[in-house]
């Protein structure tokens, strides 16, 4: 056995070898093709229907209908390739796009996100990730079934878990769609079933074997279209293409150009506009709903005048467009005016220096921002320990000392991007602030209009002088990974291998979700509860049946495109913590937990994250002024997971510990080997992606 | 079944190695979080030390921690006979 494995591991890596050869053959061919006149628009479609024909011949070429390569690849997933696909399945679009914007406009506050989301791997690896694979069946739900017996436990974590997916997968097909309507020029709509289509083919036919092989693909593609522009612009700004390795130099030419740049007196004057244009919207609702009016019969009085001075059409047709797009009533006057109010004010003040930490106007507001900073960092790492399709990647190594040796090539993997993402935020700052802010606005270059045009960039002079403040210019926290190739002046070949590396970070989660929500539903809801006497092809048949119908739900949910997409992603992680983490953390290294102390301690979790959001988030009607401890609804698993954790210890100590064959059952999943276990054996037929 | 005291003691081991390595982890991951105004006055080749710790210092400490477990955890299994390569 372990040389047919071995055997497999080194074709598998002959395998990938050559196909990431052919694509760097294919990159280079295309642009050799951008040399010779071909438009951009043409790379574009070039790239994206490449990559997709590529994932779904895959897809097809893994298509299975073995309930075991189904669920879990046939558990024969090499560790180094098991973390390749866990890596791919882990960073999404939020990840791959908006990560580096995110660390360009917060600075160190950003930090949170790049620490809790690697730091969380060392709690599957030492928590989790071995003992989930000794268990050894198919989904974490299949875990809490058999530890705390009966089909309470398990029924919940199917709950938690389509809850935690799904508005997880909207915001991946979302991503899809904003990256083929940016790049290829389709409609939102139409990317988004474009897409959807990729992520069937491949999960469709053949479940986790093909979702894992492709994802494996989709690693290559992104980490090399992560990298590549940041490296190319470190070696032009520093002369060395190790970017993570010299940016503190540049962080410090950046720290100083900071201080320079915020006191200057153009940019203090321009502050000065936009505080005194916050406190016009400030007085304008205070005033409401009379203010409404006398704004309405100002414009109605100036468009009068104007049309009587006979003055230019240019005007005329400008102050009739203020007076159409008036506030029809007041609470839509109230909501926008307090919208232009925060982007006034945003701008009344300089931004704070990259590196400051936890900086507050006093004490009390900079303890704050620490004590988010450690809560946020606090669900997102309990977070990652706990998303079902993360755990679930541990179930198809083909041992125990796989699975540990796999988290730690999963985290090797993810860390090569998160070790990045500041890097980015460091470089393109430095170019914004050194090349871009003081020159004239008539000469910008051209990718402040391209992207200007989709909404991604503004500018406004506001003080007349032609010259561009960086106050006066608004970027979109996407706009940093989109359009770095061209601010350092690629070719556009680089900016197509950025949007094929976008699309293959949200196809590849997406991917992972999805299967898991079919998942839960066909293997846990109807195959272990409804009809445990299935045949193995009704199995299939229904979880494919789901498959496709929760896709397209997804996808029709993305098409409306909801707002709060990033909250309800942060979201995902609390859930999943608060529900998840302390049963399964419990259930290997306490024996007395039993059924009663884990089920309430899974409602009892969930329940106070989601009444924590709803009562600090306005999306569910509640207001931060709730706020415990001033803690932000995002983090609301602060709460829910020692809530969890403290029910699940009291109600198992009030009830009888569980009985000898769940003992048993907690002492086999401790040990990788012990002498009445029964051996898995190996599917006969040959693999191969 | 009856575990052995060989396996007994194997799980002891294992989690003291896990209770090292978390605190460890949780060392540095918040005290760096906690000290951060503090210690960006120390630069660290050019990183502010907070800055750097969150954004490289604690990864490269996760990444070992994991690593550190897959070698040593491989190596208590096969002293212990509880390996699965048999």
């Amino acid at each position: 056995m372990p040389q047919r494995q071995s055997a497999f591991y080194r074709q598998l890596k002959k395998m990938y070898a050559w196909y990431a050869g052919g694509f760097a053959l294919f990159v280079v061919l295309l642009s050799l093709a951008e040399g010779m006149g071909m438009s951009s628009r043409w790379i574009g479609y070039v790239f994206m229907f490449a990559t997709i024909a590529l994932y779904a011949g895959i897809g097809v070429m893994s298509r299975t209908a073995d309930v075991s390569e189904y669920y879990v690849a046939g558990r024969r997933v090499p560790a180094m390739f098991n973390g390749m696909a866990t890596g791919a399945d882990w960073m999404s679009a939020a990840s791959f796009i908006g990560l580096a914007g995110t660390l360009y406009f917060g600075g160190y506050q950003g930090l949170a996100f790049v620490m809790g989301w690697t730091g969380g791997y060392c709690l599957v690896a030492l928590l989790l990730a071995p003992y989930l694979r000794k268990f050894g069946e198919f989904t974490i739900p299949d875990f809490l079934g058999a530890r705390y017996g009966g089909n309470a436990a398990r029924m919940i974590g199917v709950f938690a878990t389509i809850l935690a997916s799904f508005t997880y997968v909207v915001a991946q097909i979302y991503g899809v769609g904003l990256i083929t309507s940016r790049f290829v020029g389709l409609e939102f709509e139409v990317g988004v079933f474009v897409g959807l289509a990729g992520i069937l083919v491949c999960s469709f036919l053949g479940g986790m074997r093909a979702v894992t092989w492709t994802q494996v693909a989709q690693y290559i593609i992104l980490i090399v279209a992560y990298l590549l522009p940041v490296v190319i612009l470190s070696t032009k700004v520093t002369g060395v293409p190790v970017p993570q390795a010299v940016y503190g130099g540049v962080l410090q030419k950046l720290t100083t150009t900071e201080q320079t740049l915020f006191s200057s007196p153009r940019e203090v004057e321009v502050n000065a506009m936009y505080k005194a244009r916050a406190e016009a919207f400030d007085e304008k609702i205070k005033g409401l709903p009379a203010s409404l009016e006398a704004e309405r019969a100002a414009l109605t009085v100036r468009l009068d005048e104007l049309k009587q001075e006979n003055a230019s059409a240019k005007d005329i047709s400008s102050a009739e467009k203020a007076l159409k797009y008036m506030p029809r009533d007041e609470a839509e006057a109230r909501k926008r005016w307090t919208e232009a109010r925060a982007a006034a004010a945003a701008k009344s003040a300089p931004p704070l220096p990259h590196t400051a930490a936890h900086a507050g106007r006093d004490e009390a507001e900079s303890s704050r921002k620490r004590l988010n900073f450690i809560a946020l960092v606090i669900c997102l790492m309990i977070g990652t320990a706990s998303l079902p399709h993360i755990l679930m990647r541990y179930y198809t190594t083909p041992s125990v000392k796989e699975a540990r040796e796999s988290v730690f090539w999963s985290l090797f993997f993810i860390f090569l991007l998160y070790v990045t993402a500041p890097a980015y935020a460091v470089f393109a700052k430095f170019e914004i602030y050194t090349n871009l802010v003081g020159s004239t606005i008539s000469t910008l270059p051209g990718w402040v209009a391209s992207w200007g045009k989709v909404g991604l960039v503004k500018i406004e002079d506001i003080n007349g002088d032609g010259i561009l403040q960086l106050a006066e210019l608004t970027l979109n926290t996407d706009v940093i990974v989109l359009a770095t190739p061209e601010i350092a002046g690629l070719p556009y070949v680089i900016s197509g291998l950025v949007a094929a590396g976008g699309l293959a970070a949200a196809l590849s989660t997406a991917d992972g979700l999805l299967l898991t929500i079919a998942n839960a539903m066909s293997h846990d809801v109807y195959y272990k509860v409804i009809d445990p006497n299935a045949s193995t092809q009704r199995r299939l048949v229904i979880s494919k049946a789901l498959l496709l119908v929760v896709a397209l739900v997804a996808a029709y949910t993305a098409s409306l495109k909801p707002d709060n997409i990033l909250f309800m992603v942060g979201l995902a992680f609390s859930i999943a913590s608060s529900a998840f983490f302390p049963a399964l953390v419990c259930g290997v290294f306490w024996k007395r937990a039993n059924k009663a102390g884990a089920v309430s301690g899974m409602v009892a979790g969930l329940a106070m994250c989601l009444y924590y959001a709803s009562l600090t988030h306005p999306f569910f009607g509640g207001s931060i002024a709730n706020a415990w401890l001033g803690i932000e609804p995002i983090s609301c698993g602060f709460f829910g997971i020692p809530f969890g954790f403290a029910v699940l210890v009291i109600v198992s100590l009030l009830t009888p510990a569980p009985d000898t064959a769940t003992q048993e059952l907690i002492e086999h999943l401790r040990y990788p080997r012990l002498p009445h276990d029964r051996i898995d054996p190996l599917p006969a037929r040959n693999p191969g992606p | 079944m009856q575990l052995s005291e060989r396996h007994r003691e194997y799980w002891r081991r294992n989690l003291r190695v896990t209770l090292v390595l978390l605190v460890i982890w949780f060392t540095v991951t918040f005290v760096p979080v906690f000290f951060a105004r503090e210690l960006n006055e120390w630069s660290f080749l050019g990183w502010p030390l907070a800055f750097y710790m969150g954004a490289q210092g604690s990864l490269i400490v996760y990444v070992l921690i994991i690593g550190y477990y897959a070698r040593v955890m491989n190596r208590f299994d096969r002293e212990y006979g509880v390996n699965e390569d048999v």
